[in-house]
């Protein structure tokens, strides 16, 4: 038997529809096996997973509301990868913006009430920005690869929002690694009655504004190119330096904002360990969104749901990791079967083969 | 005297978990695949090891689970890589969240059991009697002592054996390879099982031989700068040696010069960036396109053999 690989022209849109779905059932499929290898009922683990995550809309509300910060790093990442820049970087630039927040709602004072949230948001926004085009400078300057030292970064913001958080930053009266809690003025209004933020607001207008970005606008056009090849853009005379400064402007902003969503959206304080990972799930969503700002969206809230009701496996005794663990399978499968997707494949049993071998020798 | 024997040897100690992946890293590169997860590879070895060790109490067997783990991860990444073609970096970043989420899983249970032994520093008679080279070198853990072997090992087999260079021209030009009638597929598989088993020793010594235990991603990172050492050596186990023994340096000496000099007040938080912050200074100096004779990686490495391409 011999198995190749053979291009295909175009798939078939009830194929393309169908891929996520059997990628998803695949992993799901795949992680029970593990939770059968700790003597526990896959059944009841995922039944606890999916009710925990979307089964009321209590719980749906509640994951939409974790969906938010996923929502915006997911948005920062993908226009990154977009321009084939690996910003892994998010769940630094994510805890910058948050501490940027945390200096405007505590340590401003003077800031008029009514200005407070924008004055937020502003922050938070340059403060990401600011990170991501730190990290990028070498790359942009001195043609050093990105990925790992904006993964650097992040371990580098994490320990200094540690720094602050056990020293000037600390809310004496508790005993926890918490800030003081936000003023009443520095939170977000909330969704009619849900616990759902109105940062959701900003990232659906934030998801429009990069379609049309990349759909409508020159420079758009350009950051696709460079995407695609660098050397091709180049040679027609596009600056990619400023390209790259340029997308890790709005890719760390946007992983910023997502810091103040959460700060002043739904916690209310800057914590220890804020981000939690979510900058890292934030690369899967992007990829599986296929950089698609619409389904990025959509996406964070399928994932901030299996994060959100993995909590629950626990009641079963399954680890609430297990969450995490079938994000990263989704993953997988999704990249084994991209090559599906491109090609088709073509088995041939030996018999065949050598019949056709002697065919030709005979000729 | 002896505070700098002390410190030299403390440096080795740290220097070795980022060694080891470094190393493994070395191999699947110069076979021209570019494996980013090694976080997630190390992860998994780390809590393979020490479930082992506890559960058998033998910390031989231990190792060798934790070398079968780390093949299994290399097989499953070989798949992704050599076979279906995906994209590199990010098959890299997903072999890290499922490390990550998989160690978490199975560790669950034993972050709170220790009391495990470990390997322990072990002092080779006759050679850690020589002065000062004595007790830096020869009074360290058997995972230390692996390393010395290890280390030429490689090295010798990269570029002084015809299997070595082989391997070299994987990532070079595989199409020549193929020309030449060998598997090209077949010898990425073997290079990317073999690298994996020898990065998920260096997880391993954080539960067996630094301070046994277990925690959720124990490794903070080490994983991310092993990747970034091995762009330091230009590929080169001995340069990747010398860079893990800067970043040890690193390490050890922001903890002593903290505790020697109390009243600086330099916070524990910044002695603790120090290198993740290296990395960065790092990478610049040893990659920046300022640099005259700026030695390039592999040449086909991250792009996947497609034989209908050559």
């Amino acid at each position: 038997m011999k198995i190749r690989f053979e291009k295909r022209e175009k798939l078939h849109p009830v194929w393309k529809l169908l891929n996520p779905v059997i990628c998803i059932v695949l992993a799901l499929l795949a992680c029970s096996f593990l939770v059968i290898a700790i003597g526990k009922d896959p059944v009841a683990a995922y039944g606890k997973l999916f009710s925990g995550g979307f089964g009321s809309a209590k719980k749906l509300s509640e994951s939409i509301l974790q969906a938010i910060p996923l929502m915006f790093c997911a948005l920062g990442v993908s226009i990154s990868f977009k321009m084939s820049i690996n910003n892994i970087g998010a769940e630094g630039q994510y805890v910058m913006g948050a501490m940027a927040a945390t200096g405007v709602a505590l340590f401003c004072p003077w800031i008029p009430h009514a200005l407070v949230i924008p004055a937020m948001i502003i922050a938070g926004f340059a403060a990401g920005a600011l990170w991501a085009m730190l990290a990028v400078i070498p790359k942009a300057f001195w043609n050093v690869n990105e990925t790992i030292i904006t993964l650097m970064f992040n371990y580098v913001a994490l320990l200094f929002v540690d720094f602050l958080l056990f020293g000037a930053w600390r809310d004496t009266s508790l005993n926890l690694n918490y800030s003081p809690a936000y003023p009443e003025y520095a939170m977000l209004p909330k969704v009619f009655g849900t616990r759902i933020n109105s940062a959701i607001y900003i990232a659906i207008i934030a998801a429009v504004c990069i379609y049309l970005f990349f759909d409508k606008t020159t420079r758009g056009y350009q950051i696709r190119v460079i995407g695609s090849s660098v050397r091709a853009a180049s040679y027609a005379g596009m600056n990619i330096r400023t390209n790259i400064l340029i997308v890790m402007l709005f890719s760390g902003g946007l992983a910023g904002l997502a810091g103040v969503a959460q700060a002043s959206g739904a916690v209310g304080r800057l914590q220890q360990n804020f981000a939690n990972g979510t900058g890292y799930t934030a690369i899967i969503v992007a990829y599986l969104s296929k950089f698609n700002p619409f389904t990025v969206l959509i996406v964070s809230i399928l994932f901030s749901g299996l994060s959100y009701g993995s909590v629950a496996t626990q009641l079963v005794g399954v680890p609430d990791q297990v969450g995490v663990v079938i994000q990263g399978a989704i993953l997988i499968f999704v990249l084994g079967g991209e090559i599906f997707s491109r090609n088709r494949l073509i088995i041939t049993r030996r018999e065949k083969e050598t019949a056709l071998a002697k065919k030709g020798a005979t000729k | 005297m002896d505070w700098i024997v002390s410190v030299v040897a403390a440096t080795i100690g740290y220097a070795a978990p980022v060694l080891y992946a470094s190393l493994g890293e070395i191999i699947s590169e110069r076979a021209g695949v570019l494996n980013l997860g090694l976080e997630g590879v190390m992860l998994i070895g780390a809590v393979t090891g020490y479930i082992t060790a506890v559960e058998s109490g033998s910390l031989a067997l231990a190792i060798l689970a934790t070398m079968l783990a780390g093949m299994l991860t290399g097989l499953v990444y070989a798949v992704l890589t050599v076979t279906l073609q995906t994209n590199q970096v990010v098959s890299g970043l997903a072999l890290v969240t499922v490390g990550t989420g998989l160690s978490g899983f199975f560790g669950k249970p034993y972050t709170a059991v220790t009391g495990l032994e470990g390997f322990k520093n072990l002092a080779i008679p006759g050679l850690s009697q020589i002065p000062v080279l004595g007790p830096m070198l020869f009074k360290q853990n058997v995972m230390v002592y692996a390393l010395y072997i290890l280390v030429p090992l490689i090295y010798v087999f990269l570029y002084k054996t015809r299997p070595g260079l082989k391997l070299r021209a994987l990532g070079e030009n595989p199409g020549a390879l193929d020309a030449a009638g060998m598997n090209v597929f077949g010898m990425r598989y073997l290079y990317v099982i073999l690298g994996n088993a020898i990065v998920a020793l260096g997880g391993a010594y954080f539960t067996l031989a630094y301070i046994p235990g277990w925690q959720d991603s124990i490794t903070a990172g080490k994983g991310w700068i092993a990747a970034a050492l091995v762009i330091f050596s230009s590929w080169n186990p001995a340069m990747a040696t010398v860079g893990a023994l800067i970043f040890g340096g690193v390490e050890v000496l922001g903890l002593r010069l903290q505790v020697l000099f109390p009243n600086i007040g330099i916070p524990t938080y910044f002695i603790s960036m120090l290198p993740y912050v290296a990395t960065v200074l790092v990478l610049i100096l040893s990659t920046g396109s300022f640099r005259k004779h700026r030695k390039p990686g592999p040449a086909a490495l991250g792009a996947f053999y497609d034989r209908e391409a050559r």
